[in-house]
């Protein structure tokens, strides 16, 4: 099963996981599940066409999906896949 | 100054001899670093770090951007400052603190909120900018400002457990640009869904870890010692203490350096950030001055405080305690028949409130204090506890 990263700002809506095993063929297949097993985290991920937002980027191992073959992305069972969102702390 | 005109005194080669014995660093890097300008913008969580180490470092010339008086609250992270200095400007704290460790370095003050009429002007004569921020606008503008002027960016980021490094708008020695902040995310959270540090907290340690790898990769920048961390994106997660290093490539639609650019000056990032959204209701507010006068004339209104337990235990103005994410499940306590204030630390997480309240509730009577409880203490009750 492939291993999914989830980030700090998304642990809210996984239980507080960090990782996630997926039994999966690609990236998208990746999305769908973990957005039905854990519903909030899709409007966080999804816009409301379905696309991936455009704040959050997600990489297979380390390239960026969207070099890839974005959701058609193939993935094994020793894939890592990392959502990564835009996040703005710095001096507060 | 061009570096054949620089000179290092002997106190300065006693100084820096930790950097000049290395044999890939050497004199002639700390000369770079000498000749070098550097503008941080932010000096709290991660300002503070890359303050310290770039000027025990020895750059020449230090620029500092902050808008920001010195809390309580920032100490907890924020080593540059100390109690003394509570209250006063950020930008005169750290020059002081900076100049007591090490004198060989010029500071430029920019005691100024940075925007979009004078960012330019701002870092237009800085070598390399170092962008400790908070907020999207602010990354945005930060971004599209270097890329107009062609200089590079030392971005860092954090939330919570988790940090961000990445060097943009990098020209390598084969002339080969790198990406920049648009590249990797063209645009920003609509505002509310990603928490900020101040609602979504920081370990103290986190800007400490992040600044100093800002300072390392500006001292790379500079001195074009190693590998900058160009074309790559690092992240690191404090809890697992797992860190992952992702590549990151230009995109042919970027707005502003793009195959067609349609971005060619700074824009209003407030309203990109959707911080103005222009269909959004206005909500009714009400100013700190004036809702100590309903309290004064015994006004007949109901108060509600939607921060957390803990901040509400630091200090509290005789609210109902009611937090953000259980306003919705008490709606019913909340009065319909008289006046009814509703505030949070600075007045964004009530915004929420108030509009979720009056969408799903169809509430008419409540009102958001502008600027939240700091804004009370402020203007009506200084003796309190800010944080």
């Amino acid at each position: 099963m492939a291993t999914v990263i989830i980030p700090t700002p998304l642990r809210k809506f996984t239980n507080q996981t960090s990782r996630l095993q997926v039994e999966a063929g690609t990236v998208g297949e990746i999305i769908e599940k973990i957005t039905q097993d854990y519903p909030e985290l899709k409007k966080h991920l999804m816009d409301p066409q379905g696309s991936l937002r455009s704040f959050v980027n997600i990489f297979a191992g380390d390239e960026d999906i969207r070099d890839l073959q974005e959701g058609k992305t193939p993935v094994n069972p020793s894939s890592i896949i990392s959502i990564v969102p835009a996040i703005a702390g710095g001096t507060h | 100054m061009a570096i054949r005109d620089i000179q290092f005194s002997k106190e300065e080669l006693a100084r820096y001899n930790r950097h000049i014995i290395i044999p890939e660093f050497g004199e002639e890097a700390q000369l770079k670093l000498k000749a070098a300008k550097v503008l941080i913008i932010g000096s709290g969580g991660l300002g503070s770090p890359a303050l310290l180490y770039l000027t025990a470092a020895g750059v020449g010339t230090i620029g500092i951007v902050d808008f920001d008086v010195v809390d309580d609250s920032n100490l907890q992270r924020q080593v540059l400052f100390d109690i003394h200095e509570i209250g006063k400007p950020k930008v005169e704290a750290a020059r002081r603190r900076l100049e007591a460790l090490n004198p060989h370095v010029r500071f430029i003050l920019h005691n100024t909120h940075i925007h979009s009429g004078n960012a330019l002007d701002i870092i237009k004569d800085y070598d390399v900018v170092a962008d400790g921020t908070d907020n999207f606008p602010t990354r945005y503008l930060v971004n599209d400002a270097t890329l107009l002027l062609d200089k590079p960016n030392v971005y860092g980021s954090i939330f919570q457990f988790e940090g961000q490094v990445s060097v943009f708008n990098y020209v390598n020695s084969r002339g080969e640009r790198g990406p920049n902040y648009r590249d990797l995310y063209p645009t920003p959270p609509p505002p509310g869904l990603v928490p900020s540090c101040a609602e979504g907290g920081v370990l103290g340690v986190l800007p400490g870890i992040i600044g100093s790898l800002q300072a390392l990769e500006v001292i790379k920048v500079i001195t074009g010692v190693g590998e900058p961390l160009t074309g790559r994106f690092y992240t690191f997660d404090a809890l697992n203490f797992e860190s992952r290093t992702f590549k990151i490539k230009r995109r042919e639609d970027n707005p502003v350096n793009g195959k067609n650019p349609v971005i060619r000056e700074l824009i209003d990032y407030e309203q990109f950030c959707g911080m103005r959204a222009v269909e959004e209701k206005p909500v009714k507010e009400i100013g700190a001055k004036e809702l100590y006068e309903w309290q004064v004339k015994g006004k007949k209104f109901s108060l509600v405080d939607v921060r957390e337990p803990s901040e509400f235990k630091i200090v509290e103005i005789g609210g109902e305690l009611i937090p953000l994410a259980t306003v919705m499940d008490h709606a019913d306590q909340i009065p319909r028949d008289i006046d009814v204030v509703v505030y949070c630390k600075s007045g964004v997480r009530s915004l929420k409130a108030i509009r979720e309240l009056e969408e799903k509730f169809g509430f008419e009577n409540l009102f958001n204090l502008k600027g939240g409880i700091l804004a009370y203490i402020d203007q009506v009750q200084p003796e309190l506890t800010r944080y």
